[in-house]
């Protein structure tokens, strides 16, 4: 990731097929167990909510991970997507997948123009006002939610067609690919740099020419089009919709897997939301201690991320990586 | 030495565990004591029927869930204890499986999935309104016989394979409707209820409407929101009216700020409340702050009766002494009616335990002759409950 040479050498080269093929084998891999049947019920029900939460994560890894602006109404954005896109496709009439495009794409745009609204006065703040104002923001949406008539108040909103289940994978998947593919692309572009320059020292940035509230906005915005876009695929998959489900606990959820996958690590934050989301389920043999078991489980791996055991293999994997790049270039 | 202490916190984490593991060890005993009374039965020649249960066991809606779960295992106890459930030639043992949804709908889907992977031959739940509709289709796709104890929404017993124990929301807050203009009365209502909550704007809506309906007026309606603990602004404009009654469809904890507010201001309007009061009485410091009030209630564990007596025994002798709710109650009711179905049916297949579901009366807690109707809906009588002398009594008639 820190490569700063011109121009593609091959190891990258070898990178990016490598990637492919992982995404083709995962691909291939998962379609095997759905079309064969060799999972269970409870772990074919689990497909799509691990897509939907590598979404989440993803997207809320360029807001806290790059632009390192700590957020905690992701799951605002989320609802907003999610009311946005099943309200469209209830109204619609024409084959389930081009509704759910057609409610993806709206919902994705309505998340993202609210993060535009809210955005340009918030970004202004920073650091831990950051987090207040935008904790609010979840709830006030919620709140207004609940309020709405059409949206079905506390009541929630129900008889959304159930498209997006493990049956539709190949769908589902598209668009977890398209989401990592654009967020990490953009993070390694021009903009990308952009955004983490501002993170690391904004008044360098500002100093050197970068906008920075351009550049805060615009990681906003499109870290809500994806969070907006996780929202109408979690519509789809449940069918009903209840405003009580997207309060903070859920945004503090998706920042936990982001924080457990390593602050401004795509790859890491993909890893945590699919263990995270399998977690609760696997521990279910535990009835009771459930929950206790999942909470233990995290701090040790929090625990675990943090030491020396762990910093001893990065360290170790860097130096290999060092002495590989400079044969290269001998 | 950073080492140390890494290994001591860690050791320190694990007896947590282990301490956390034996307090708890209590309630999980008797659940493991069924299900082994079940298998040495089923050994004797018999076979299991698996009950599915579906609520929340953790969560903020943690406690209905676990009612639930107690109360079904009451029912299901006592059934074994009797012999289980004769279908033709065949005897069946009762057993259940129960997991956990935390009264959300996406963990509700996987729960279910979870007890269908497990075998599940009848669905009980879910416990709460949301859940339950987030798994009708699913319910409807494998044509399980599905009955929930508590999911009070009109859309939970939309498919005809599912039906429900408890009133809907819109029955209860009509019958309380038609109960204060008929029997008590009463002619101008002020409703206090809370705008954030399904269950009460449900009852709100179809409360008010049915007084406008008989010709009531309703002169005041105020709302509140959840967590609220000061109810001074509502209750002044209430004053304000000439209110003969308020009605409260809430949950005790804001029943309890509200009487006792109510008394504060000099108020000396009765109120009538919902199926949610159950328990003030518990909470009230000073009991003739909810002295009078009649509310709408399927269950009470403190009435003078001979079966709920038995039922509040049983119950408190396998969960440390814990008085059980009305969830309980409407659980215990569902493993009865779904005995009753199986031996209606004749056969413990859902398709037929579905079309016996109508034909069925079930002498339950919640009601003397529950039976049900093609919708789903369970038809029995609505019971309410006055406070007397500060305790709960059933009204008669």
């Amino acid at each position: 990731m820190n490569k700063t040479s011109a121009g593609k050498t091959p190891a990258k080269y070898g990178k990016i097929v490598l990637n492919i093929l992982i995404t083709l084998a995962v691909y291939a891999v998962m379609m095997v167990v759905i079309q064969g049947g060799m999972l269970s019920r409870q772990m074919t029900s689990i497909i799509i909510p691990c897509c939907i939460n590598v979404m989440l994560a993803v997207s809320l890894c360029l807001l806290v991970g790059y632009l390192g602006e700590l957020t905690l109404g992701h799951a605002g954005f989320m609802s907003i997507g999610a009311y946005a896109g099943a309200l469209l496709t209830n109204y619609l009439d024409m084959p389930p997948v081009a509704e759910l495009l057609i409610g993806m794409l709206a919902g994705g745009i309505i998340a993202s123009v609210f993060a535009v609204v809210i955005g340009l006065p918030v970004l202004r703040l920073k650091g831990d006002y950051l987090a207040i104002v935008t904790l609010g923001f979840g709830e006030i949406i919620r709140s207004v939610i609940n309020s709405l008539e059409f949206t079905g108040g506390a009541k929630g909103l129900s008889g959304i067609g159930t498209y997006a289940t493990y049956k539709n994978f190949t769908f589902v998947y598209i668009f977890v690919i398209l989401t990592i593919l654009l967020i990490a692309n953009l993070v390694h572009s021009r903009h990308g740099r952009a955004i983490t320059a501002v993170r690391d020292n904004y008044i360098a940035a500002e100093a050197i020419g970068i906008h920075v509230g351009r550049f805060k906005t615009m990681a906003f915005v499109i870290s809500a089009f994806f969070a907006g876009l996780a929202g109408v695929i979690y519509a789809h998959n449940v069918g009903i919709l209840k405003p009580a489900n997207f309060d903070y606990n859920k945004s503090i959820e998706i920042l936990v897997m982001v924080v457990l996958g390593g602050m401004g690590n795509i790859k890491g934050s993909i890893i945590a939301a699919i263990i995270l989301t399998l977690l609760p389920e696997v521990l279910r043999s535990a009835a009771d201690y459930r929950m206790l078991l999942y909470s233990i489980v995290l701090i040790a791996m929090m625990l675990f991320n943090n030491s020396r055991f762990k910093l001893a293999i990065v360290e170790k994997r860097n130096l290999k990586k060092a002495a590989e790049i400079q044969k290269e270039g001998e | 030495m950073k080492k140390w202490g890494k290994a001591v916190s860690f050791i320190m984490a694990a007896s947590l565990v282990v301490a956390s593991l034996t307090a708890c060890s209590g309630s999980g005993e008797t659940t493991a004591d069924t299900t082994a009374a079940g298998e040495t039965s089923a050994a004797a020649g018999t076979e299991t029927f698996l009950i599915g249960g579906i609520g929340p066991l953790t969560g903020s809606a943690a406690s209905y869930g676990i009612s639930v779960e107690q109360g079904a295992w009451v029912a299901i106890d006592e059934i074994n204890a009797a012999g289980g459930v004769k279908v033709g030639d065949t005897t069946y043992m009762l057993d259940m499986v129960f997991e956990d949804d935390e009264a959300t709908e996406d963990k509700a889907i996987q729960a279910y999935n979870t007890v269908m992977d497990e075998g599940a031959q009848v669905i009980m739940g879910a416990v709460t309104s949301g859940a339950c509709i987030a798994i009708t289709p699913l319910t409807l796709q494998d044509g399980i016989l599905q009955i929930t104890p508590s999911g009070s929404a009109e859309a939970c017993i939309a498919n005809d394979n599912a039906f429900r124990i408890c009133f809907s929301d819109p029955e209860q807050g009509r019958a309380m409707a038609d109960y204060a203009i008929d029997s008590l009365g009463y002619t101008k209502i002020a409703v206090l209820y809370n705008n954030s909550d399904e269950y009460s704007t449900g009852l709100q809506t179809a409360f008010e409407e049915e007084v406008k309906a008989k010709g009531g007026e309703i002169v005041a309606s105020e709302s509140f929101g959840a967590d609220d603990v000061d109810f001074n602004t509502q209750l002044s404009s209430i004053r304000s009216t000439d209110a003969e009654v308020i009605y409260v469809p809430a949950y005790y904890q804001a029943a309890t700020y509200i009487s006792n507010q109510a008394k504060e201001m000099g108020m000396e309007i009765p109120f009538i409340g919902s199926d949610g009061w159950d328990g003030v009485l518990g909470t009230v410091t000073d009991a003739s702050t909810v002295e009078g009030a009649i509310f709408s209630s399927p269950f009470c564990a403190s009435v003078d009766d001979e079966r709920v007596q038995n039922f509040v025994k049983a119950y408190g002798e396998a969960n440390d002494g814990a008085v059980p709710d009305q969830f309980a109650a409407d659980a215990y009711d569902t493993v009865y009616t779904i005995k009753a179905a199986m031996e209606q049916a004749g056969s413990i297949e859902s398709e037929d335990m579905i079309a016996a579901m109508t034909e069925i009366t079930v002498n339950g807690l919640t009601g003397d002759a529950i039976t049900f109707d093609a919708s789903g809906a369970a038809e029995k009588d609505v019971r309410f409950v006055e406070i007397v002398d500060g305790a709960y009594q059933y009204r008669e008639e």
